[in-house]
Protein backbone atom coordinates (compact mmCIF):
# COMPACT_ATOMS: atom_id res chain seq x y z
CA UNK A 1 0.00 0.00 0.00
CA UNK A 2 0.96 3.24 -0.84
CA UNK A 3 1.91 5.78 2.33
CA UNK A 4 2.94 9.43 0.62
CA UNK A 5 4.97 11.70 2.80
CA UNK A 6 7.98 14.10 3.19
CA UNK A 7 10.98 13.82 4.89
CA UNK A 8 12.67 16.85 5.69
CA UNK A 9 16.17 17.47 5.73
CA UNK A 10 17.16 19.23 9.10
CA UNK A 11 20.82 19.39 7.49
CA UNK A 12 20.38 21.92 4.67
CA UNK A 13 17.08 23.45 5.76
CA UNK A 14 18.08 27.29 5.91
CA UNK A 15 14.48 28.51 7.24
CA UNK A 16 13.35 30.52 4.37
CA UNK A 17 9.79 30.29 5.01
CA UNK A 18 9.52 29.78 1.14
CA UNK A 19 7.81 26.36 2.02
CA UNK A 20 5.26 28.51 4.68
CA UNK A 21 4.40 31.20 2.34
CA UNK A 22 4.17 28.94 -0.82
CA UNK A 23 1.95 26.15 1.34
CA UNK A 24 -0.05 29.42 1.93
CA UNK A 25 -0.68 30.65 -1.28
CA UNK A 26 -1.40 26.93 -2.96
CA UNK A 27 -4.06 25.64 -0.17
CA UNK A 28 -5.80 29.04 0.37
CA UNK A 29 -6.57 29.36 -3.07
CA UNK A 30 -6.98 25.68 -3.77
CA UNK A 31 -9.08 22.92 -2.74
CA UNK A 32 -7.98 22.90 0.99
CA UNK A 33 -8.93 26.68 0.63
CA UNK A 34 -9.54 29.67 1.70
CA UNK A 35 -7.42 29.57 5.12
CA UNK A 36 -8.68 32.28 6.38
CA UNK A 37 -6.67 35.16 8.44
CA UNK A 38 -7.79 37.52 11.06
CA UNK A 39 -6.34 40.93 11.85
CA UNK A 40 -3.56 40.29 8.63
CA UNK A 41 -2.37 43.75 8.96
CA UNK A 42 -3.00 45.10 12.14
CA UNK A 43 -1.55 44.54 16.03
CA UNK A 44 -1.37 40.50 16.86
CA UNK A 45 -2.43 39.50 13.16
CA UNK A 46 -3.62 35.67 13.21
CA UNK A 47 -4.14 33.05 11.06
CA UNK A 48 -4.88 29.32 9.66
CA UNK A 49 -1.23 27.96 8.57
CA UNK A 50 -0.51 23.77 7.69
CA UNK A 51 3.40 24.68 8.31
CA UNK A 52 5.30 26.57 10.09
CA UNK A 53 9.22 27.11 10.73
CA UNK A 54 10.60 26.95 13.82
CA UNK A 55 14.08 27.79 15.00
CA UNK A 56 16.04 25.92 17.53
CA UNK A 57 19.24 26.48 18.90
CA UNK A 58 21.51 23.46 20.36
CA UNK A 59 24.31 23.92 22.29
CA UNK A 60 25.77 27.11 24.26
CA UNK A 61 27.55 30.44 22.64
CA UNK A 62 29.79 30.40 20.73
CA UNK A 63 29.66 26.90 20.15
CA UNK A 64 26.08 26.38 19.05
CA UNK A 65 24.27 24.65 16.04
CA UNK A 66 20.83 26.48 14.47
CA UNK A 67 18.16 24.09 13.75
CA UNK A 68 15.16 25.22 11.86
CA UNK A 69 12.17 23.10 11.90
CA UNK A 70 9.43 22.99 9.56
CA UNK A 71 6.15 21.56 11.19
CA UNK A 72 3.03 19.97 9.75
CA UNK A 73 0.88 17.39 9.70
CA UNK A 74 2.86 13.93 9.67
CA UNK A 75 0.33 11.62 8.41
CA UNK A 76 0.77 9.42 10.60
CA UNK A 77 0.08 5.74 9.62
CA UNK A 78 -2.01 4.99 13.11
CA UNK A 79 -3.60 8.53 13.50
CA UNK A 80 -4.80 9.03 16.60
CA UNK A 81 -7.04 12.28 15.18
CA UNK A 82 -9.14 10.25 13.25
CA UNK A 83 -10.96 7.94 15.15
CA UNK A 84 -11.81 10.14 17.46
CA UNK A 85 -13.72 12.40 14.94
CA UNK A 86 -17.76 11.84 16.22
CA UNK A 87 -18.82 12.52 12.24
CA UNK A 88 -16.14 11.05 10.31
CA UNK A 89 -14.97 14.09 9.00
CA UNK A 90 -11.43 13.48 9.93
CA UNK A 91 -10.00 10.34 7.77
CA UNK A 92 -7.20 8.66 6.15
CA UNK A 93 -7.40 8.04 2.55
CA UNK A 94 -7.08 4.48 1.95
CA UNK A 95 -5.07 4.70 -1.65
CA UNK A 96 -1.88 6.84 -0.17
CA UNK A 97 -2.37 7.54 3.36
CA UNK A 98 -3.08 11.31 3.64
CA UNK A 99 -4.82 12.15 6.58
CA UNK A 100 -7.81 14.56 4.93
CA UNK A 101 -10.75 16.78 7.01
CA UNK A 102 -13.82 16.92 5.22
CA UNK A 103 -15.02 20.44 5.55
CA UNK A 104 -18.65 19.13 4.57
CA UNK A 105 -18.53 16.65 7.85
CA UNK A 106 -16.70 18.86 10.37
CA UNK A 107 -19.04 20.36 13.35
CA UNK A 108 -15.94 22.20 14.54
CA UNK A 109 -15.72 20.12 18.06
CA UNK A 110 -11.96 20.52 17.78
CA UNK A 111 -11.68 17.20 19.73
CA UNK A 112 -8.94 16.08 17.05
CA UNK A 113 -6.92 18.44 17.88
CA UNK A 114 -6.89 17.68 21.49
CA UNK A 115 -6.48 13.83 20.12
CA UNK A 116 -3.04 14.92 17.85
CA UNK A 117 0.13 15.15 19.97
CA UNK A 118 2.20 17.10 17.68
CA UNK A 119 -0.60 20.20 17.64
CA UNK A 120 -0.66 20.31 13.68
CA UNK A 121 -4.13 20.58 12.93
CA UNK A 122 -5.78 24.18 13.19
CA UNK A 123 -9.14 25.75 13.87
CA UNK A 124 -10.23 27.73 10.75
CA UNK A 125 -11.72 31.06 13.07
CA UNK A 126 -14.22 32.19 10.22
CA UNK A 127 -15.03 28.99 8.82
CA UNK A 128 -15.45 27.31 11.69
CA UNK A 129 -13.96 23.90 10.68
CA UNK A 130 -10.98 22.05 11.55
CA UNK A 131 -8.02 22.24 8.56
CA UNK A 132 -4.53 20.30 8.69
CA UNK A 133 -2.07 20.08 5.92
CA UNK A 134 -3.60 17.83 2.47
CA UNK A 135 -0.28 17.16 1.26
CA UNK A 136 -1.63 18.76 -1.65
CA UNK A 137 -3.75 16.04 -2.60
CA UNK A 138 -4.68 18.84 -5.23
CA UNK A 139 -1.42 18.79 -7.03
CA UNK A 140 -0.47 15.25 -6.00
CA UNK A 141 -3.56 13.40 -7.69
CA UNK A 142 -4.33 16.00 -10.60
CA UNK A 143 -2.98 13.70 -13.76
CA UNK A 144 -3.44 16.93 -16.18
CA UNK A 145 -0.07 18.28 -14.13
CA UNK A 146 3.33 16.94 -15.75
CA UNK A 147 4.47 14.14 -13.30
CA UNK A 148 7.57 16.69 -12.13
CA UNK A 149 4.82 19.23 -10.98
CA UNK A 150 2.55 16.56 -9.03
CA UNK A 151 4.18 17.34 -5.75
CA UNK A 152 3.27 19.54 -2.93
CA UNK A 153 3.63 23.58 -3.02
CA UNK A 154 6.46 23.23 -0.06
CA UNK A 155 8.39 20.87 -1.93
CA UNK A 156 8.67 22.87 -5.07
CA UNK A 157 9.54 25.94 -3.19
CA UNK A 158 12.05 25.02 -0.93
CA UNK A 159 15.16 26.59 -2.60
CA UNK A 160 17.62 24.21 -1.24
CA UNK A 161 15.51 20.77 -1.50
CA UNK A 162 15.24 19.96 2.30
CA UNK A 163 11.80 18.44 1.21
CA UNK A 164 11.71 15.57 -0.39
CA UNK A 165 8.17 13.74 -1.79
CA UNK A 166 7.49 10.21 -1.99
CA UNK A 167 6.13 7.03 -0.93
CA UNK A 168 7.77 5.32 2.59
CA UNK A 169 6.32 2.05 1.65
CA UNK A 170 7.96 1.80 -1.51
CA UNK A 171 11.66 0.74 -0.20
CA UNK A 172 13.59 2.51 -3.58
CA UNK A 173 11.97 5.23 -3.12
CA UNK A 174 13.80 8.94 -3.20
CA UNK A 175 11.96 9.13 0.54
CA UNK A 176 12.82 5.50 1.65
CA UNK A 177 16.50 5.50 0.31
CA UNK A 178 17.17 9.02 2.39
CA UNK A 179 15.42 7.31 5.71
CA UNK A 180 17.39 4.64 5.65
CA UNK A 181 20.83 5.90 4.86
CA UNK A 182 21.01 9.63 5.87
CA UNK A 183 19.52 8.74 9.65
CA UNK A 184 15.99 10.03 8.96
CA UNK A 185 13.96 9.54 12.45
CA UNK A 186 10.18 10.59 13.04
CA UNK A 187 9.28 12.97 15.95
CA UNK A 188 7.90 11.64 19.34
CA UNK A 189 7.77 8.00 18.65
CA UNK A 190 6.99 7.16 22.02
CA UNK A 191 3.55 7.24 21.26
CA UNK A 192 3.49 4.82 18.73
CA UNK A 193 1.41 6.96 16.05
CA UNK A 194 4.39 5.66 13.59
CA UNK A 195 4.14 9.32 11.67
CA UNK A 196 4.72 8.95 8.13
CA UNK A 197 7.12 11.81 7.51
CA UNK A 198 10.59 12.02 8.69
CA UNK A 199 13.28 13.96 9.60
CA UNK A 200 16.95 13.85 8.16
CA UNK A 201 19.41 14.66 10.85
CA UNK A 202 22.16 17.51 11.13
CA UNK A 203 25.22 15.52 9.69
CA UNK A 204 28.95 16.47 8.59
CA UNK A 205 31.29 14.70 6.66
CA UNK A 206 34.40 14.66 7.56
CA UNK A 207 37.40 12.30 6.55
CA UNK A 208 40.51 12.72 8.66
CA UNK A 209 43.53 13.62 6.87
CA UNK A 210 47.25 13.18 8.42
CA UNK A 211 49.72 15.69 6.90
CA UNK A 212 52.34 12.91 5.62
CA UNK A 213 49.30 12.05 3.41
CA UNK A 214 49.54 15.29 1.82
CA UNK A 215 53.03 15.12 1.42
CA UNK A 216 54.72 12.49 -0.78
CA UNK A 217 58.60 12.37 0.72
CA UNK A 218 60.17 11.71 -2.36
CA UNK A 219 58.43 13.89 -4.70
CA UNK A 220 60.77 14.98 -7.75
CA UNK A 221 59.45 18.20 -7.98
CA UNK A 222 60.02 19.58 -4.61
CA UNK A 223 63.88 17.49 -4.22
CA UNK A 224 64.82 20.58 -3.12
CA UNK A 225 62.69 21.41 -0.31
CA UNK A 226 62.84 18.44 1.38
CA UNK A 227 65.32 16.91 3.86
CA UNK A 228 67.90 14.90 1.84
CA UNK A 229 68.16 11.68 2.20
CA UNK A 230 71.23 9.41 3.61
CA UNK A 231 72.94 8.33 0.72
CA UNK A 232 72.18 4.64 0.56
CA UNK A 233 72.56 3.66 -2.87
CA UNK A 234 69.64 3.23 -5.03
CA UNK A 235 66.09 3.03 -3.13
CA UNK A 236 63.16 1.54 -4.56
CA UNK A 237 61.45 4.21 -5.93
CA UNK A 238 64.77 4.83 -8.20
CA UNK A 239 64.46 1.49 -9.83
CA UNK A 240 62.62 1.33 -13.00
CA UNK A 241 60.85 -1.65 -13.60
CA UNK B 1 -5.51 23.10 28.14
CA UNK B 2 -8.01 26.21 27.86
CA UNK B 3 -11.18 25.47 29.80
CA UNK B 4 -13.94 26.01 27.55
CA UNK B 5 -17.39 27.05 28.97
CA UNK B 6 -19.26 25.23 27.06
CA UNK B 7 -18.20 21.86 28.26
CA UNK B 8 -17.70 23.04 31.66
CA UNK B 9 -20.99 23.58 31.64
CA UNK B 10 -22.30 20.35 29.74
CA UNK B 11 -20.48 18.42 31.97
CA UNK B 12 -21.47 19.93 35.43
CA UNK B 13 -25.04 20.27 34.18
CA UNK B 14 -25.79 16.69 32.80
CA UNK B 15 -23.57 15.29 35.76
CA UNK B 16 -26.22 17.12 38.19
CA UNK B 17 -29.11 15.61 36.18
CA UNK B 18 -27.57 12.00 36.06
CA UNK B 19 -27.17 12.00 39.77
CA UNK B 20 -30.55 13.31 40.60
CA UNK B 21 -32.18 10.67 37.93
CA UNK B 22 -30.12 8.06 40.00
CA UNK B 23 -31.36 9.48 43.56
CA UNK B 24 -35.18 9.17 42.79
CA UNK B 25 -34.81 6.00 41.53
CA UNK B 26 -32.89 4.76 44.12
CA UNK B 27 -35.67 6.54 46.67
CA UNK B 28 -38.31 4.45 44.41
CA UNK B 29 -36.11 0.97 44.97
CA UNK B 30 -35.82 1.72 49.00
CA UNK B 31 -39.65 2.73 49.14
CA UNK B 32 -40.50 -0.57 47.14
CA UNK B 33 -38.45 -2.32 49.74
CA UNK B 34 -40.60 -0.57 52.45
CA UNK B 35 -37.36 0.71 53.64
CA UNK B 36 -38.27 4.71 52.74
CA UNK B 37 -42.03 5.90 53.22
CA UNK B 38 -43.57 5.58 49.55
CA UNK B 39 -43.66 9.15 47.52
CA UNK B 40 -46.00 11.40 45.72
CA UNK B 41 -46.30 10.30 41.94
CA UNK B 42 -45.97 14.36 41.71
CA UNK B 43 -42.57 13.82 43.42
CA UNK B 44 -41.11 11.71 40.72
CA UNK B 45 -42.86 13.48 38.12
CA UNK B 46 -41.49 16.83 39.08
CA UNK B 47 -37.82 15.74 39.74
CA UNK B 48 -37.72 13.97 36.65
CA UNK B 49 -39.02 17.62 35.28
CA UNK B 50 -35.87 19.11 37.19
CA UNK B 51 -33.36 16.49 35.74
CA UNK B 52 -34.90 16.65 32.35
CA UNK B 53 -34.06 19.92 32.13
CA UNK B 54 -30.62 20.34 33.73
CA UNK B 55 -29.98 17.68 31.12
CA UNK B 56 -31.20 20.04 28.40
CA UNK B 57 -29.67 22.62 29.80
CA UNK B 58 -26.19 20.62 29.53
CA UNK B 59 -26.84 19.94 25.76
CA UNK B 60 -27.40 23.33 24.80
CA UNK B 61 -24.45 24.59 26.56
CA UNK B 62 -23.13 21.80 24.54
CA UNK B 63 -24.13 23.13 21.38
CA UNK B 64 -21.94 26.76 21.87
CA UNK B 65 -18.76 24.70 22.07
CA UNK B 66 -19.08 23.71 18.24
CA UNK B 67 -18.26 25.27 15.02
CA UNK B 68 -20.92 23.99 13.29
CA UNK B 69 -23.81 23.15 15.51
CA UNK B 70 -26.38 22.16 12.62
CA UNK B 71 -24.19 19.70 11.36
CA UNK B 72 -24.44 17.90 14.83
CA UNK B 73 -26.64 15.22 14.23
CA UNK B 74 -23.67 13.97 12.44
CA UNK B 75 -21.78 13.24 15.42
CA UNK B 76 -24.08 10.61 15.98
CA UNK B 77 -22.61 8.10 13.20
CA UNK B 78 -18.75 7.39 14.48
CA UNK B 79 -19.99 5.85 17.50
CA UNK B 80 -17.41 2.55 16.80
CA UNK B 81 -14.67 4.63 17.40
CA UNK B 82 -15.46 7.91 19.02
CA UNK B 83 -16.20 8.31 22.75
CA UNK B 84 -17.43 11.56 21.96
CA UNK B 85 -19.95 9.88 19.28
CA UNK B 86 -20.66 7.31 21.83
CA UNK B 87 -22.17 10.53 24.32
CA UNK B 88 -24.08 12.05 21.74
CA UNK B 89 -26.07 8.84 21.84
CA UNK B 90 -26.09 8.35 25.36
CA UNK B 91 -27.42 11.94 26.39
CA UNK B 92 -30.80 11.62 24.33
CA UNK B 93 -31.12 8.11 25.46
CA UNK B 94 -30.41 9.31 28.89
CA UNK B 95 -33.13 12.20 28.33
CA UNK B 96 -35.99 9.65 26.85
CA UNK B 97 -35.65 7.35 29.19
CA UNK B 98 -35.92 10.04 31.82
CA UNK B 99 -38.79 11.61 30.33
CA UNK B 100 -40.48 8.13 30.01
CA UNK B 101 -39.74 7.69 33.81
CA UNK B 102 -41.44 11.23 34.67
CA UNK B 103 -44.27 10.63 32.08
CA UNK B 104 -45.17 7.26 33.77
CA UNK B 105 -44.99 8.59 37.16
CA UNK B 106 -47.37 12.11 36.02
CA UNK B 107 -49.99 9.41 34.44
CA UNK B 108 -49.55 7.44 37.77
CA UNK B 109 -49.57 4.38 34.92
CA UNK B 110 -47.52 2.59 37.78
CA UNK B 111 -49.96 -0.61 38.73
CA UNK B 112 -48.44 -3.65 38.87
CA UNK B 113 -47.75 -5.87 35.49
CA UNK B 114 -46.75 -8.45 37.66
CA UNK B 115 -45.25 -9.71 40.94
CA UNK B 116 -41.66 -11.34 41.26
CA UNK B 117 -42.24 -14.27 44.03
CA UNK B 118 -45.12 -13.19 45.33
CA UNK B 119 -42.96 -9.78 47.12
CA UNK B 120 -42.17 -7.71 44.18
CA UNK B 121 -44.30 -6.16 42.15
CA UNK B 122 -42.97 -4.84 38.66
CA UNK B 123 -44.46 -1.88 36.58
CA UNK B 124 -43.82 0.35 34.15
CA UNK B 125 -41.37 3.16 36.34
CA UNK B 126 -39.31 0.30 37.52
CA UNK B 127 -38.25 -1.55 34.25
CA UNK B 128 -38.45 2.30 32.88
CA UNK B 129 -36.25 3.43 35.77
CA UNK B 130 -33.78 0.53 35.52
CA UNK B 131 -32.45 1.17 31.82
CA UNK B 132 -32.97 4.56 32.40
CA UNK B 133 -30.17 4.19 34.86
CA UNK B 134 -28.00 1.79 32.57
CA UNK B 135 -28.43 4.66 29.97
CA UNK B 136 -27.38 7.40 32.78
CA UNK B 137 -24.10 5.09 33.89
CA UNK B 138 -23.20 4.87 30.15
CA UNK B 139 -23.58 8.73 29.90
CA UNK B 140 -20.94 8.94 33.08
CA UNK B 141 -18.38 6.74 31.40
CA UNK B 142 -18.99 8.03 27.95
CA UNK B 143 -18.51 12.00 28.91
CA UNK B 144 -15.15 10.71 31.10
CA UNK B 145 -13.87 8.58 29.01
CA UNK B 146 -13.74 11.41 26.27
CA UNK B 147 -11.22 12.94 28.58
CA UNK B 148 -9.77 9.65 29.78
CA UNK B 149 -8.68 8.03 26.23
CA UNK B 150 -6.65 10.84 25.04
CA UNK B 151 -3.70 8.87 26.18
CA UNK B 152 -1.56 11.83 25.31
CA UNK B 153 -2.80 14.14 27.80
CA UNK B 154 -1.26 12.35 30.90
CA UNK B 155 -3.57 14.18 33.53
CA UNK B 156 -6.43 13.08 32.18
CA UNK B 157 -5.34 9.72 30.90
CA UNK B 158 -6.89 7.75 34.10
CA UNK B 159 -9.89 5.61 35.71
CA UNK B 160 -9.18 8.78 38.29
CA UNK B 161 -11.04 10.47 35.38
CA UNK B 162 -13.98 8.80 35.01
CA UNK B 163 -14.37 7.84 39.01
CA UNK B 164 -14.19 11.49 39.76
CA UNK B 165 -17.05 12.66 36.64
CA UNK B 166 -18.99 9.44 38.35
CA UNK B 167 -18.59 10.29 41.66
CA UNK B 168 -19.19 14.21 41.41
CA UNK B 169 -22.28 14.02 39.51
CA UNK B 170 -23.55 11.53 42.06
CA UNK B 171 -22.67 13.31 45.03
CA UNK B 172 -24.00 16.98 43.12
CA UNK B 173 -27.36 15.07 42.07
CA UNK B 174 -28.04 13.31 45.21
CA UNK B 175 -27.21 16.82 47.00
CA UNK B 176 -30.04 18.55 44.88
CA UNK B 177 -32.41 15.23 45.74
CA UNK B 178 -31.78 16.24 49.06
CA UNK B 179 -32.46 20.46 48.47
CA UNK B 180 -35.79 18.83 46.29
CA UNK B 181 -36.90 17.06 49.49
CA UNK B 182 -36.72 19.93 51.68
CA UNK B 183 -38.16 21.81 49.36
CA UNK B 184 -41.20 20.02 48.48
CA UNK B 185 -41.45 19.09 52.47
CA UNK B 186 -41.24 15.28 52.06
CA UNK B 187 -39.01 13.02 54.48
CA UNK B 188 -36.48 12.21 52.62
CA UNK B 189 -34.07 15.07 52.90
CA UNK B 190 -31.35 12.47 55.34
CA UNK B 191 -31.92 9.98 53.26
CA UNK B 192 -30.34 11.85 49.91
CA UNK B 193 -28.05 13.98 52.39
CA UNK B 194 -26.66 11.06 53.77
CA UNK B 195 -26.37 9.36 50.22
CA UNK B 196 -24.87 12.98 48.76
CA UNK B 197 -22.36 12.94 51.64
CA UNK B 198 -21.02 9.07 50.78
CA UNK B 199 -20.91 10.16 47.33
CA UNK B 200 -18.76 13.34 47.83
CA UNK B 201 -16.58 12.06 50.39
CA UNK B 202 -15.58 8.96 47.51
CA UNK B 203 -15.49 12.14 44.96
CA UNK B 204 -13.07 13.80 47.31
CA UNK B 205 -10.79 10.48 47.52
CA UNK B 206 -10.43 10.09 43.90
CA UNK B 207 -10.01 13.92 43.18
CA UNK B 208 -7.58 14.16 45.65
CA UNK B 209 -5.54 11.12 44.50
CA UNK B 210 -5.91 13.03 40.98
CA UNK B 211 -4.36 16.51 41.81
CA UNK B 212 -1.34 14.11 43.85
CA UNK B 213 -1.08 11.89 40.59
CA UNK B 214 -0.94 15.21 38.37
CA UNK B 215 1.50 16.88 40.99
CA UNK B 216 3.48 14.14 40.32
CA UNK B 217 3.68 13.63 36.92
CA UNK B 218 6.15 14.13 34.17
CA UNK B 219 5.68 13.89 30.41
CA UNK B 220 6.68 11.05 28.22
CA UNK B 221 8.15 12.91 26.02
CA UNK B 222 10.17 16.11 25.95
CA UNK B 223 11.61 18.61 23.65
CA UNK B 224 14.59 16.48 22.43
CA UNK B 225 11.98 13.61 21.44
CA UNK B 226 9.17 16.36 20.06
CA UNK B 227 12.09 18.11 17.56
CA UNK B 228 14.42 14.75 17.39
CA UNK B 229 17.72 16.77 18.78
CA UNK B 230 19.22 15.07 21.10
CA UNK B 231 21.43 17.60 22.40
CA UNK B 232 21.40 17.98 26.56
CA UNK B 233 21.13 22.22 25.60
CA UNK B 234 18.43 22.44 23.17
CA UNK B 235 16.32 26.01 23.20
CA UNK B 236 13.55 27.11 21.19
CA UNK B 237 14.50 30.25 19.32
CA UNK B 238 11.10 31.20 17.07
CA UNK B 239 8.09 29.26 17.27
CA UNK B 240 7.12 30.56 13.51
CA UNK B 241 5.27 33.53 13.98
CA UNK B 242 4.81 36.72 15.61
CA UNK B 243 1.03 36.81 16.68
CA UNK B 244 -0.92 34.01 17.85
CA UNK B 245 -2.14 30.85 16.49
CA UNK B 246 -4.74 28.24 17.35
CA UNK B 247 -1.87 26.51 19.10
CA UNK B 248 -0.86 28.91 21.54
CA UNK B 249 -5.02 29.48 21.83
CA UNK B 250 -6.00 26.56 22.41
CA UNK B 251 -3.64 24.59 24.61
CA UNK B 252 -2.68 26.94 27.43
CA UNK B 253 -4.83 28.18 29.83
CA UNK B 254 -2.83 31.78 30.01
CA UNK B 255 -3.17 31.83 33.88
CA UNK B 256 -0.69 32.25 36.79
CA UNK B 257 0.31 29.85 39.16
CA UNK B 258 -1.49 31.86 42.12
CA UNK B 259 -4.70 31.93 40.57
CA UNK B 260 -5.00 28.33 39.69
CA UNK B 261 -3.71 27.39 43.64
CA UNK B 262 -6.57 29.90 44.58
CA UNK B 263 -9.27 28.07 42.52
CA UNK B 264 -8.15 24.08 43.36
CA UNK B 265 -8.42 25.46 47.34
CA UNK B 266 -11.53 27.06 46.52
CA UNK B 267 -12.98 23.77 44.74
CA UNK B 268 -11.82 21.82 47.75
CA UNK B 269 -13.98 23.81 50.22
CA UNK B 270 -16.80 24.70 47.78
CA UNK B 271 -17.09 21.19 46.28
CA UNK B 272 -16.44 18.68 48.90
CA UNK B 273 -16.11 20.71 52.56
CA UNK B 274 -19.00 23.39 52.96
CA UNK B 275 -21.25 21.09 51.67
CA UNK B 276 -20.85 18.34 53.43
CA UNK B 277 -20.62 20.14 56.55
CA UNK B 278 -24.50 22.49 55.39
CA UNK B 279 -25.92 18.98 55.06
CA UNK B 280 -24.84 18.12 58.60
CA UNK B 281 -26.14 21.32 60.12
CA UNK B 282 -29.37 20.53 58.38
CA UNK B 283 -29.88 17.73 59.45
CA UNK B 284 -29.38 18.45 62.98
CA UNK B 285 -31.34 22.24 62.38
CA UNK B 286 -34.25 20.28 60.22
CA UNK B 287 -33.19 23.14 58.02
CA UNK B 288 -35.27 23.20 54.84
CA UNK B 289 -33.29 25.78 53.13
CA UNK B 290 -29.78 24.45 53.68
CA UNK B 291 -29.83 21.69 51.69
CA UNK B 292 -30.78 24.19 49.28
CA UNK B 293 -27.52 26.27 50.20
CA UNK B 294 -25.47 23.21 50.08
CA UNK B 295 -26.40 22.16 46.68
CA UNK B 296 -25.61 26.06 45.65
CA UNK B 297 -22.32 26.29 47.14
CA UNK B 298 -21.14 22.72 45.70
CA UNK B 299 -22.69 23.35 42.05
CA UNK B 300 -20.15 26.65 41.51
CA UNK B 301 -17.41 24.74 43.16
CA UNK B 302 -17.84 22.01 40.63
CA UNK B 303 -17.69 24.84 38.00
CA UNK B 304 -14.37 25.62 39.45
CA UNK B 305 -13.35 22.08 39.61
CA UNK B 306 -13.87 21.64 35.89
CA UNK B 307 -11.99 24.38 34.83
CA UNK B 308 -9.17 23.35 36.63
CA UNK B 309 -9.23 19.99 35.51
CA UNK B 310 -9.15 21.51 32.06
CA UNK B 311 -6.13 23.99 33.41
CA UNK B 312 -4.26 20.59 34.74
CA UNK B 313 -3.91 19.28 31.39
CA UNK B 314 -0.87 19.57 30.10
CA UNK B 315 -0.71 18.97 25.96
CA UNK B 316 2.29 17.30 24.15
CA UNK B 317 1.71 19.70 21.34
CA UNK B 318 3.16 22.77 24.31
CA UNK B 319 6.73 21.53 23.56
CA UNK B 320 7.29 23.18 20.48
CA UNK B 321 5.85 26.31 22.19
CA UNK B 322 8.15 26.99 25.01
CA UNK B 323 8.20 30.38 25.82
CA UNK B 324 4.61 30.27 26.22
CA UNK B 325 4.22 27.38 29.03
Amino acid sequence: MTQLALVIDLNVCVGCHACVTSCKEWNTSGWAGPLTDQRPYDADPTGVFFNRVQTYEAGVFPNTETYHFPKSCLHCEDPPCVPVCPTGASYKREDNGVVLVDYDKCIGCKYCSWACPYGVREFDEQQKVMKKCTLCIDRITDMSLPESERKPACVLACPTRARIYGDIHDPDSDVSVAIREQGGYPLQPEWGTKPSNHYLPRRKTRIQIHEDELVRVDNPLKKEELPTLPEAGETLDDVAW
Amino acid sequence: MHPAFSVIFLTTLIGVGQGLFLALYTGQLYALANLLPAQSSNFYAVGSMVSLVLLFAGLIASFFHLGHPERAWRAATQWRTSWLSREVLALPAAMGLIFLYGTVHFFDLTKPLFVISGTLPVDFSLIIGGLGTLAVFGLFLCTAMIYASLRFIKAWYSPLTVANFLFLGIGSGFMLAAAFSAYQGTSLVSFYGTWAVIATLFGLLTRVATLYRNSQFRCKVDLKSAVGVHHSQLEQKAQGFMGGSFNTREFFHGRSHGLLNLIRYAFLLMVFAVPVILILLAYALESETLPLLAFGIQYLGLILERYHFFTEAQHPQNLYYQSMA
